[in-house]
């Protein structure tokens, strides 16, 4: 209180040398003339920006925040959303690009095999169709063997029959001959 | 010669009334007092107003600083009282910056030759306006603590856990501690205001005298006048300080009376 002390003697002493008005009497706080006056509008003043305040400033103020706090989660819960849907992309993505590694390896694989099979089968059918034409071949060669020798055996045994009938001027038969022929062929 | 008149330091905390008004025989006038409150309600009013009237997602300058208040006092609310808390929040933003303004708009300069009535005034430095404010306060704390605990509200005068033969002592010290509450709460905030400005008249006051001595004296006039804007940056931290240290006390004692049971 003693700063109290201080400042009224000095505010009294400073009235009085600047107005010489009564207002000596000491604290123009403590003088309760206008405590009603002060408490009435301090009321209303008060009152009124208590009533907008809760009434309306600071719900708004509150929502606006509250707003953008929602709407930074969700746009964060959104990008971790995309995120997540990316990388099942890119694990979708790699893995068909393996499936399909895979695929193309195993259509190799199966075109060669089916290429391999294919060379094979040609190669048997060709080995066949030679095969066979040599076996035809051969029984030509055997038939025109036979039938060349059978020719000699004729020829030889006409040339026989020539040879006697030329010899002792007595034909024999043919089949004669022809035995005769086969005879000494056989010796 | 140039004839200056240098007011009192008492000056600028008279009541003038400006409209004389009356509810039987009490004298309800609007007066300076009346005008600074109304002038700064009405400037939060139209900061407020600018802020929340295109509230939107991405803020503007003025929902930005709001915000920043807003936030301010929230999480001092929060703080302290807890999630209990939020229900008072209104009062402690109103006070928090009904005072902050009252405080600040009273270091605005008066226009030179001004009538009186037109001065600038601080209605925080009258000790009536700040004990009715802390007497809303301690209100509030004696209202909801009985509402909210009902007979537990004694247990604040009486801490669990402290040995039995301590509570006479105790006791009647808590008691006073409490009834103090609200005189210390309106005293710290009027003393604050009061002291300043009259240290600040005072320096003011300094220069006008030197200067209206004339002659080579007039030249010591510079060290008082480097005192008053010393001053005045001091003052616009003490005007701020003080309605911080208003609401966070209100929250402390708001605090007691939601956990008053728990003690």
């Amino acid at each position: 209180m003693s700063i109290f002390a201080i400042v009224s003697t000095y505010a009294g002493a400073a009235a009085e040398a600047a107005h010489g008005e009564a207002s000596s009497a000491g604290l123009p706080q403590l003088d309760p003339t206008w405590w009603p006056s002060q408490l009435f509008w301090l009321v209303i003043t008060f009152g009124f920006l208590y009533w907008l305040m809760a009434g309306k400033f600071l719900p708004a103020i509150g929502g606006a925040i509250e707003e953008r706090r929602d709407r930074i989660a969700d746009d964060l819960d959104q990008a971790s959303e995309f995120k997540r849907e990316a990388e099942e992309a890119e694990s979708a993505y790699n893995q068909s690009l393996a499936d399909a590694k895979a695929k193309a390896q195993g259509i190799a694989a199966k075109t060669r095999s089916e290429m391999d099979e294919e060379i094979a089968n040609m190669q048997a059918d060709t080995d066949a169709t030679v095969e066979k034409q040599i076996a035809t071949a051969d029984v030509r060669i055997a038939d025109m063997k036979t039938a060349a020798s059978a020719k000699v055996k004729d020829a030889a045994s006409d040339t026989a029959r020539a040879i006697v009938e030329a010899l002792i001027d007595e034909a024999p038969t043919s089949e004669a001959a022809a035995k005769a022929v086969n005879a000494v062929s056989q010796a | 010669m140039i004839d200056f008149r240098a007011a009192g330091p008492m000056e600028q905390f008279e009541i003038v009334p400006i409209i004389p008004l009356a509810f039987g025989n009490l004298d309800v006038s609007f007066t300076n007092s009346s005008l600074w409150m109304l002038i700064g309600t009405l400037a939060i009013i139209f900061f407020f107003f600018a802020a929340t009237r295109r509230a939107g997602l991405i803020p503007g300058r003025v929902q930005a600083m709001a915000e920043v208040l807003y936030e301010f006092v929230s999480d001092l609310v929060r703080d302290t009282i807890g999630a209990e808390g939020r229900k008072f929040f209104p009062y402690v933003f109103t006070l928090f910056t009904f005072i902050l303004v009252m405080n600040l708009f009273g270091l605005l300069p008066t226009i030179p030759g001004a009538p009186h009535a037109a001065h600038v005034f601080t209605p925080t430095s009258h000790l009536i306006v700040t004990l009715a404010l802390a007497m809303v306060t301690i209100t509030i704390v004696i209202a909801y603590g009985f509402w909210k605990n009902g007979l537990k509200f004694f247990k604040l005068f009486a801490p669990s856990g402290v040995p039995l033969w301590l509570m006479p002592i105790l006791i009647p010290v808590e008691v006073v501690s409490f009834l103090s509450r609200p005189l210390s709460l309106a005293i710290r905030l009027f003393a604050n205001m009061f002291a300043g400005h009259v240290i600040l008249k005072l320096f003011a006051g300094f220069v006008v005298s030197l200067l209206s001595a004339g002659g080579f004296v007039m030249a010591f006039s510079i060290a008082p006048f480097i005192g008053a804007v010393a001053v005045t940056a001091l003052e616009f931290l003490v005007a701020a300080l003080q309605a911080y240290v208003f609401a966070v006390l209100t929250c402390i004692y708001l605090s007691d009376a939601v956990h008053a049971a728990d003690h």
